[in-house]
């Protein structure tokens, strides 16, 4: 489904991701792991086309298209999900008019008609059941005032609403309780299936108990250097990520 | 903002003014200039009585004697007022009873905005509409139906005719001629506009709608609208303005007066979208406008609701005097400029009365090369016991070329009243774009969303077709200034 080679991205001309390579299949999860600044962040931001990250070389596919080559809005069209880090709250706006609003975007590219009013509520009615997600916060204005858990929940049901090939969870992990994780953790797993793909970013192994990850990729310097399943992410909640740096540094691969 | 955004925002002025037609017909025009005789021959062609022309030559006298004030935040443009004709009619057909009798080109201009005049045309009984073409009031609906319970609904001249005590009571009471240089021009030179009566203890059974529509080269527009609700009465009235595109700057300098007797309310909302002028500031509405309101009676209430989105320039302050005991006065307000743009805009509460209240809402949203003012007074009187006013001035920018200005001031001489003020300013920033482009939503559509969800707290206040309509005027107004 996503093909990544030597991909090389910089962010006001500092080179931040330096030849990163990444294969994606349908109905898999890859986790991908790393050391603050390694370059987790611009991945997804890159991914999904933030303005000021620059690629500087290298492709990046979604099922053999050039998905660099597209507008944000297109690359969500063509089912590109980022879960956003730090969610931006958007006063006025309500959550439902918005996804209303981004769902018949999405099926206009597509060609469809837009969602029939009722069938919108259903699907709204199903998702929010789906992922734990309270009717209150649907209606308010888009994440006006909700608490960070709040804000990443409401990710996962955007997700959920949009239903998206590709579901770029950017450290949704980040400032979650417990509880909150394992509702959130709970939402994705709802949501996989043998047709989407996840990449879950993560700094933590402990969002991976809950979200079992089919691959782990482990992110230094702008580039994986370690693939492994999820044992390798318990091996390196055990070593932390200096035994990372030190091995790659000392192999002078970077 | 990074240059692609630049772009887009530069790209801004192209979306065409979609009102920028113009009719094609016979049209009775004054002579340019002013003087003495000009105002006796729009008082002629009126056939008004005497009084009445004494009236507007007292306040001519005023105008000459008067300057151009400075404080406002923009350049006051050179006006030539001798280089303007101040009267402009369709050819007259002595009197319009039906709709037949009405121009067909006029009827196709109204029909051309979205303005039904055919009364069968219209869902039952929503909206009664007056409509203004250059001077004159074209065509009143429902009339009869509003007549039915007492409530006047009319044109400035009809009413001067058929209900010449009411007009001489209150015209002037509000807004006296010598407020100001636009003011007192009005005073002498207003062609027509429209005037409201709502009887004791009626509440009017559908929204009343004023349509301006200048369409004349050379002309300026001075309507005066006379609105009165009577002990417990209740009036939602409703003004809409375009022009044609035109290379010169038109002026329009209307006054409107509101008087609510004791228990009476009156909301008045405009949806200001006059020709702004090209991407350069070529051309466009310079609109300068007094509106005020007096709560005369106790319990009496009084709320502007305001969307300005046209005009080369805007200036004006709807405001209200609050000299009831326990009146209640509000201003909502989203004023939009953008490319050359120029608003100076906002309210005065003047509070008299005892527990007075006021509350004032204004948005501003600046796109462009454009500057956004927002000037407001909220002025305390001795005998205003308990008074209270809550003040929010919010501005928004779009781009980093714009300007958004804030004046507040506060006299306050009583020292039980409670002021608030509360004031901020953002910008769209790129994460809520990247945000909802991240969705799928499309940029301009983007820009749209944010600022209607900005000004919602506005816009809740219209009556909801107009909220509608006001809605799509400013995501129109918007498209292509993606910042």
């Amino acid at each position: 489904m996503l093909s990544i080679r030597n991909l090389h991205a910089s962010v006001e001309d500092k080179a931040i991701l330096k030849g990163l390579d990444l294969e994606v299949k349908a109905g898999e999860v890859h986790a991908i792991m790393g050391p603050n600044g390694s370059g987790k962040s611009t991945l997804g931001n890159v991914l999904a086309g933030r303005e000021s990250y620059e690629v500087t070389e290298g492709e990046v596919l979604l099922d053999g298209k050039d998905l660099l080559d597209l507008a944000p809005e297109d690359r969500a069209r063509e089912g590109v999900f980022l879960a956003f880090q730090y969610p931006v709250e958007i006063p006025g706006v309500s959550n439902i008019n918005f996804l209303k609003t981004a769902l018949n975007e999405i099926r206009e590219y597509k060609g469809l008609p837009p969602m029939e009013a009722r069938d919108f509520l259903n699907r709204v009615k199903e998702k929010q059941k789906l992922v734990e997600f309270d009717a209150k916060l649907a209606n308010r204005s888009l994440n006006e005032g909700f608490s960070g858990g709040e804000k990443k929940r409401n990710e996962i049901f955007q997700l959920a609403m949009l239903d998206p090939k590709l579901a770029i969870l950017d450290e949704t992990d980040s400032g979650l309780d417990i509880d909150a994780l394992r509702i959130v953790a709970r939402g994705v797993n709802q949501l996989r299936s043998k047709d989407n793909a996840f990449i879950v970013i993560t700094h933590y192994q402990r969002l991976l108990e809950y979200i079992v990850p089919d691959f782990v990729h482990v992110l230094y310097n702008g580039r994986i250097v370690r693939s492994g399943t999820k044992e390798l992410a318990l091996e390196l909640e055990e070593k932390g990520y200096d035994w990372i740096k030190e091995t790659v540094d000392a192999e002078g691969a970077v | 903002m990074s240059t692609k955004d630049d772009e887009l925002l530069r790209e801004l002025a192209l979306e065409e003014y979609k009102y920028g037609f113009t009719t094609d017909i016979e049209m009775d025009i004054a002579p340019k200039g002013l003087t003495e005789d000009t105002v006796r021959l729009i008082s002629a062609k009126k056939n008004e009585p005497e009084w009445l022309l004494e009236w507007r030559l007292k306040a001519l006298r005023h105008f000459f004697k008067m300057e151009m004030p400075a404080w406002q935040n923009f350049e006051h443009p050179e006006v030539d007022f001798q280089d303007i004709s101040y009267y402009a009619a369709p050819k007259a057909k002595p009197k319009l009873n039906s709709l037949d009798e009405v121009d067909p080109e006029l009827l196709s201009t109204f029909e051309k905005l979205g303005i039904p005049l055919d009364e069968q045309k219209v869902l039952a009984g929503v909206v009664a509409v007056d409509a203004v073409f250059d001077s004159v009031s074209v065509k009143t609906t429902f009339r009869e139906k509003l007549k039915e319970q007492g409530v006047i609904f009319c044109s400035f001249g009809e009413a001067v005719q058929e209900h010449p005590e009411l007009v001489k009571q209150y015209l002037g009471t509000v807004v006296p001629q010598t407020d100001n240089i636009y003011a007192a021009l009005n005073s002498a030179v207003f062609s027509d506009g429209s005037f409201v009566y709502i009887p004791k203890g009626v509440r009017c059974p559908m929204e009343l709608s004023t349509y301006f529509r200048i369409n004349a080269e050379n002309t300026g527009q001075f309507e005066r609208t006379l609105i009165i609700a009577d002990e417990g009465a209740y009036v939602s009235y409703l003004e809409g303005c375009t022009a044609p595109m035109r290379d010169e700057n038109q002026l329009h300098a209307a006054v409107v007066e509101l008087v609510a007797l004791k228990d009476a309310e009156i909301k008045y909302s405009t949806v200001q979208n006059w020709y702004p002028g090209d991407k350069d500031g070529k051309g466009g509405i310079y609109n300068f406008v007094t509106k005020r309101g007096l709560c005369k009676g106790d319990n009496s209430k009084i709320s502007w609701t305001q969307v300005e989105t046209g005009s080369a320039i805007t200036w004006k302050y709807p405001g209200v005097i609050l000299k009831g005991d326990h009146s209640v006065g509000e201003f909502y307000s989203v004023a939009l400029t953008r490319n050359r743009q120029l608003a100076d805009t906002g309210t005065k509460m003047v509070h008299l009365g005892k527990n007075t209240r006021s509350k004032i809402v204004s948005k501003g949203i600046s796109a462009g090369v454009s500057h956004n003012s927002y000037r407001g007074l909220v002025k305390i009187g001795p005998g205003a016991e308990n008074a209270r006013n809550f003040t929010q001035c919010d501005s928004l920018l779009i781009g980093d070329r714009c300007g958004a200005h804030t004046f507040p001031y506060i006299e306050s001489r009583n020292k039980t009243a409670t002021l608030e003020h509360e004031a901020t300013t953002s910008k769209i920033g790129e994460d809520q774009l990247f945000y909802l482009t991240q969705r799928g939503i499309d940029p301009e559509k983007a820009v749209g969303l944010i600022v209607n969800g900005y000004a919602k707290e506005v816009l809740n206040q219209l009556p909801m077709e107009f909220a509608v309509e006001a809605q799509k005027l400013l995501a129109i107004s918007l498209e292509g200034s993606v910042g």
